[in-house]
């Protein structure tokens, strides 16, 4: 027998292998039950979505910096790598190409990151207040690597964004896009490690640092 | 992996007289246990008092919601990862997942497989498999990586490589990366984290084959979740043309909701933390216009003694998430380390699923590696009442007559603690002996492990150094 009915059979075994329909039935009509519907007690949403996602973010180490529109953030982030001293040189979202990058002294190109780019431009599909947490998809021109690769990420999260749980997210994946892409990934703050004598170091195969710019009138 | 817990008690012993690892694993405790009880008190603030016990018995009705129904569940998540373009794939058991992860590195000419932390593929000696078979297997998870260097298995599940010191971890990337040893005193633990770094990155960028674990398979989509803080979770499964992930049977879970719920849970009674680094939700392979992420995914299911469970007195264990709060708030894993279980799986968990997956008469001793004060399920965040499944494991150890076997072991050992007479009176009753050590002169503690807020004001009495097989027999003797 294939390891597969093989395993199946033994659970029908232990279950009632006569009651299968009904298993069938009730797992159908559990799951049906599930979607959508969120589970169980979730902190209460603060009034102020910035506020809070700025709260949180910031207890996860990363830094945020509010701006009010796109057209603001070329020169924002040209601040920030001034002040901490970082290369001006990255890759970004095609999604972002209709920045003028160039205009605030940047030198960006539009694509996926490589293993050694140094700095990573991305917006997000949402994100998560109650984390403080960026929700992205990968797809074509949203790529995945870019908020992984570089050392340093940095962020546009327009306010209007903002939703308060990971619920709210799923719920705005399902209206637009059905089912989910390859890969869904939440991010919040810098990748960290603890491994060695449980000592916290920020930057262990990802970004060292995030930084978000919150368009605030976006 | 092989199952080593028949040394329990003398691998207990050691680790008991061993102050370099007492003063490690302390250090962690605090750092684990002072942290999930922050945030589990801030949970209540946010929201009502009373929520993280609320969403304790939600996590623990979700797991059983599919438990329940275990092979129809399965059938749906096969039928919808399918339909997402992933290959579903069954195991009987390690060996056979070993074999169908061989032969997929083999079908797309692998040579170097990148792996993020997965107990499961310890269970199923996946590096070892790989490597005999020509292919280069590379732990990514940086305390997975110290290990595999130093050729030594995981001692927690979430920090595996806890029972290591910086000393001895410079000591390992000197000798495998090439550089002279740091002079003693000088050793930076960031700057040991960016030489690994560096040495990893390699890895990534030139690896064919991603082998990940997986926290929840999503049946709703088809989707495995990976949650972990390095990002090298991430790496494995954006960057190689072939991603597989084996994960348990009983992982699996109902809706995208329900993950949102588990992931309330995992992290705070893991590492204290609100939400791990990063989540992702994995599902089939890339589109076809898409230019990164992988271009065939792999589900290999594993079963390995899980499904025996189902149905039995012992299925709440299998709501299990790997959560580790049981080890960091357990008296008996505080003091003696992971090693000492002898399998993948250590802390009060491990002591009821290592017999359970591996047999009784292989691990006789865990059963007993408990002084019953009860931490494990009241921090567990699924509700698995972990005393009393141990309580259960002795029973059926009673009625198998098992103790013969270990008096036979007895014997044997014999010799080695002949020479050793104070390692002999600790390795006769491990559990009940911390807590009397514990107790110190007065016989009393003040404050149980992990428990400070509960146990503040209150004393209670030490068990003075009976093992549950000598109080047992004595309240036999009553009836
Ligand atoms: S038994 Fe409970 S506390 Fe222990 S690892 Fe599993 S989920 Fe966490």
């Amino acid at each position: 027998m294939s390891a597969r009915n093989d395993i199946l059979n033994r659970l029908g075994q232990r279950l009632g292998a006569d009651q299968l329909a009904a298993r069938r039935a009730r797992a159908e009509a559990a799951l049906a039950a599930h979607i959508g519907q969120p589970q169980g007690p979730r902190p209460t949403p603060g009034a102020d979505l910035l506020a809070e996602f700025r709260r949180r973010a910031e207890s996860l180490a990363s830094t945020v910096e509010v701006v009010s529109t796109w057209a603001d953030a070329p020169a924002a982030l040209a601040r920030y790598l001034a002040e901490k001293d970082l290369p001006r040189q990255g890759v970004a979202w095609p999604s972002l190409g209709h920045l003028d990058w160039a205009g605030a002294g940047l030198e960006i190109r539009l694509g996926a990151a490589r293993g050694d780019d140094r700095l990573g431009i991305t917006s997000c599909y949402c994100a998560i207040a109650e984390t403080g947490t960026l929700m992205l998809l990968g797809e074509s021109d949203t790529h995945a690597v870019t908020s992984l690769l570089p050392e340093t990420h940095v962020a546009l999260v327009p306010a209007s964004l903002l939703l308060w749980g990971m619920e709210e997210g799923w719920a705005k994946l399902r209206a637009e896009r059905g089912t989910p892409p390859r890969g869904v990934n939440f991010v919040s703050g810098p990748s960290r490690t603890g491994d060695i004598e449980q000592t916290l170091v920020l930057g262990a195969h990802g970004p060292y640092r995030v930084h978000l710019i919150l368009l605030q009138d976006c | 992996m092989e199952v080593k817990s028949l040394q329990f008690k003398a691998r207990a012993a050691e680790r008991l007289a061993d102050p370099a690892l007492q003063s490690k694993l302390k250090g962690a405790k605090q750092l684990f246990v002072g942290g999930r009880a922050r945030v589990v008190a801030e949970f209540d603030q946010v929201g009502q008092a009373g929520d993280f016990e609320t969403l304790r018995g939600v996590g623990a009705d979700i797991r059983d919601t599919v438990l329940d129904d275990l092979d129809a569940w399965l059938e749906i998540f096969e039928a919808r990862a399918t339909a997402g373009g992933a290959t579903v794939l069954w195991a009987r058991d390690g060996r056979e997942a070993q074999k169908l992860i061989v032969d997929i590195a083999k079908r797309h000419g692998v040579k170097k497989v990148i792996k993020s932390k997965s107990m499961l593929s310890e269970e199923a000696g996946l590096n070892e498999g790989l490597e005999a078979a020509g292919v280069q297997s590379v732990e990514t998870d940086l305390g997975e990586y110290i290990l595999q260097l130093a050729k030594e298995p995981p001692s927690h599940i979430l920090a595996p490589a806890i029972h290591k010191n910086k000393e001895e971890v410079d000591e390992l990337f000197a000798r495998y990366h090439g550089r002279p040893v740091t002079p003693a005193g000088q050793i930076d633990i960031p700057a040991l984290t960016r030489e690994a770094r560096v040495a990893l990155r390699e890895h990534f960028l030139s690896a064919d084959m991603g082998i990940s674990g997986g926290n929840f398979l999503i049946a709703e989509t088809g989707s495995v979740a990976l949650v972990t803080n390095e990002g090298n979770g991430r790496m494995v499964t954006t960057l190689p043309k072939v991603h597989v992930a084996v994960v348990g049977i009983e992982k699996l879970i109902p809706s995208l909701e329900d993950l949102s719920a588990l992931l309330r849970l995992l992290p705070r009674s893991a590492t204290g933390q609100t939400i791990s680094n990063y989540v992702s939700l994995l599902t089939g392979p890339r589109a076809e216009a898409a230019e990164e992420g992988p271009e065939h995914m792999y589900f290999v299911l594993m079963d390995n003694g899980r499904s025996s469970l189902v149905g039995s007195d012992f299925q709440e264990m299998l709501r299990c998430i790997r959560c580790g709060a049981c080890m960091n708030h357990c008296p008996v894993y505080q003091s003696i380390g992971g090693h000492a279980y002898g399998w993948v799986y250590p802390g009060p968990m491990g002591s009821v699923l290592t017999p359970l997956y591996n047999g009784l008469e292989k691990a006789p001793d865990l059963p007993q590696a408990a002084t019953l004060c009860g931490q494990c399920s009241v921090v567990c965040p699924v509700k698995i009442p972990l005393p009393e499944l141990l309580r259960k494991l002795r029973e059926k150890q009673m009625e198998g007559g098992l103790r013969s076997w270990q008096e036979k072991w007895s014997l044997k050992a014999w010799g080695f603690f002949a020479a050793r007479p104070r390692l002999y009176a600790l390795a006769t009753g491990i559990g009940a002996r911390v807590l009397k050590v514990m107790g110190g002169d007065e016989g009393r503690i003040e404050k149980l492990p992990g428990l400070a807020e509960w146990s503040r004001g209150r004393d209670f009495p030490a068990p003075q150094g009976k093992t549950f097989r000598e109080l047992y027999a004595a309240r036999k003797d009553l009836h």
